[in-house]
């Protein structure tokens, strides 16, 4: 029978073969790869055959000069961001689903979506100049209420915040459309029920509108538990620099530091486990609960 | 008048400041670039002065003209585009053909569910930056094009996309086409691909963003400069203000402009081909995401 069956379904295994192949050479390889962070690892001698030092990498993570920041620094920065992330959008989607006029909606839809389209080099280059100190515009806007040059980038008391902002500003729009489509499956009836009951705008809002979003607000939010340790690598690197490492020192960052800066491989590829552990753990309890309060599936 | 009695004073209030309000969000999303496009046609002296806003000040070109000089910029942006169709023709095909056993029910595909974990698990779970770099070295990859293209080639994302979408097309068109005697090959390339062109430019149009921005690779990835694409050129020139790419002619054009104003014009140039597709994008990408993220 199998062979039967296989008569018939070769060309699908066949099909699979250049995906399985890059899923194998460039995922799963680098999954064997993860010895490093139980070796003192030496270029020349390679993975397999250098010496193994047991967990005494982790023990040099633990023991780092900073590393508890790092981690509340990670977790702070990616909470604040999950939070802003729903916030906003939610927000947004709510009021621009009281807009009537269509010309209108889909400009400010239009103008929204773009940033989240560009790289975080193209907006880090942007950010660091209209936020100078000295020379950039949001500072000379500022000074036009008498408030002093703020270093957004550069003091680490504003520098989380700056992160914050501009990640929810790159991002909302997209999300938007989430919450957009979520409106649009309410069933109308249901408002001019509340109408006939006397409901205003507000109440309706609240009681018909919000209800109706719960379920994809509670998907979006249970989804983003898994990303807990991402708190954007992308848009730290091209922002950060030695004065904010305080402040905006994340997991990622620290294994780029460790492994390309100070070639402490070892080091690196033992923090980058750590955090690859913790990121299973999460995404699969957050995909688990996806499915068992939302039915979601990957697939 | 009697429309406006019909609207209460809270509601009409609420009207007015639910526009200004969106109306200043949309503007908050794109003045930042239209600032940097002001500051790049202004000259060198108002830009550090402080006076431009959302208008180029002393009007002038020299910093597209320094572009022009520039081999280095020029090159990086040939990478750029050599990249983008490479990488965006072998990940559509992969995608394509990944898709579409996975699309099967179990029943005509035995293996789905096994192949279907292979997949999964790779965003569940990664080996990290330092093994993954050393994967890529130890293959010969540094340095060339392929290094680019291939690790990112295969995206379980888009795949999930569009096997969606495969889905979404009736059953019977398959099966009358098998029962004419197509085989697997005959009805993903003659059938389900045709009808699949929406799906597949939302795929496609994602992929070519991706390889467009990114950046990361190219600076790890790409020992020498000259290989860099756009976005890795611009991380060392614009963001670490890296001078080893300013060369000696260079230094004479740049008296001529600042800084800003040759930050802002690289920049600039390489948002261009995102706001020539956005118009495409926008058409697409509302169903795209849709389809990844919710789905019955």
């Amino acid at each position: 029978m199998t062979i039967k069956r296989f008569t018939k379904e070769w060309p699908l295994h066949l099909l699979l073969i250049p995906g399985v192949l890059i899923a194998f050479v460039f995922s799963y390889v680098p999954m064997a790869g993860i010895s490093i962070a139980f070796e003192r690892f030496i270029p020349t001698r390679g993975i397999f055959n250098s010496p193994w030092v047991g967990w005494n990498n982790f023990k040099l993570m633990m023991d780092y000069p900073g590393i508890d920041r790092i981690m509340l620094n990670t977790i702070y920065i990616a909470v604040m961001k999950i939070i802003g992330g729903l916030l906003v959008p939610i927000t947004v989607a709510i009021l621009l689903n009281e807009i009537r006029k269509e010309v209108f909606k889909r400009t400010v839809q239009t103008l929204v979506y773009l940033p989240h389209f560009l790289s975080w080099v193209l907006l880090g280059g942007i950010l660091i100049d209209i936020l100078s100190p000295s020379s950039g515009i949001i500072n000379q806007f500022l000074g036009w209420f008498g408030i002093k040059p703020i270093f957004f980038l550069g003091s680490n008391s504003w520098f989380p915040y700056t992160l914050v902002i501009s990640d929810v500003w790159k991002e909302f729009g997209f999300s938007t459309i989430v919450y957009l489509a979520a409106l649009t499956s309410i069933n109308p009836s249901l408002y001019e029920a509340s109408e006939m009951d006397g409901a205003g705008r507000w109440k309706q809002t609240w009681h018909v509108t919000l209800p109706g979003m719960l379920p994809i607000i509670v998907l979006m939010a249970t989804l983003s538990v898994g990303n807990i340790l991402n708190a954007g690598f992308e848009q730290i690197f091209n922002l950060y620099g030695p004065a904010v490492y305080e402040s905006g020192d994340i997991l990622d960052t620290f294994v780029y530091r460790m492994g390309f800066e100070q070639v402490h491989y070892g080091l690196a590829t033992a923090v980058g486990l750590l955090k690859s552990v913790v990121s299973l753990v999460l995404l699969s309890m957050s995909y688990a609960m996806a499915y068992r309060f939302a039915g979601y599936r990957i697939f | 008048m009697t429309l406006n009695s019909r609207i209460s004073t809270g509601r009409r209030t609420f009207i007015i400041f639910n526009y200004t309000f969106l109306a200043l969000l949309s503007l908050l999303c794109i003045f930042p670039l239209m600032h940097m496009l002001a500051l790049s046609f202004s000259s060198g002296a108002a830009a550090a002065a402080g006076k431009v806003g959302l208008w180029p000040v002393e009007f002038n070109t020299a910093a597209y003209r320094n572009i022009l000089n520039k081999p280095e910029y020029l090159t990086a942006f040939g990478v750029s585009v050599q990249r983008l169709v490479l990488g965006t023709l072998i990940s559509l095909t992969v995608t394509i053909i990944t898709a579409f056993p996975l699309s099967k029910e179990n029943n005509a595909f035995q293996f789905r569910t096994l192949y279907a974990w292979f997949f999964v698990f790779t965003i569940l779970f990664s080996g990290g930056l330092v093994p993954w770099f050393m994967t890529i070295q130890k293959l010969g990859l540094m340095d060339s094009i392929w290094a680019l293209v291939l690790p990112s080639a295969l995206s379980v994302f888009n795949v999930i996309l569009l096997l969606n979408f495969y889905r979404g097309l009736p059953k019977e068109l398959d099966e009358s086409a098998r029962i004419d005697g197509a085989g697997h090959f005959r009805v993903l390339w003659s059938i389900i691909v045709p009808l699949s062109k929406p799906a597949l430019a939302t795929v496609g149009l994602f992929t070519m963003v991706a390889h467009w921005n990114s950046w990361f690779d190219g600076l790890v990835l790409m020992n020498r400069p000259e290989n860099y694409p756009l976005q890795s050129f611009l991380q060392t020139i614009v963001i670490q203000k890296d001078m080893r790419f300013i060369s000696a002619e260079n230094v004479e054009l740049l008296k001529l402009i600042s800084d800003r104003t040759s930050a802002a014009a690289q920049i600039f140039v390489a948002t261009v081909p995102i706001l020539v597709v956005y118009p495409f994008l926008q058409r697409f990408f509302i169903k795209g995401i849709v389809l990844g993220s919710v789905k019955e």
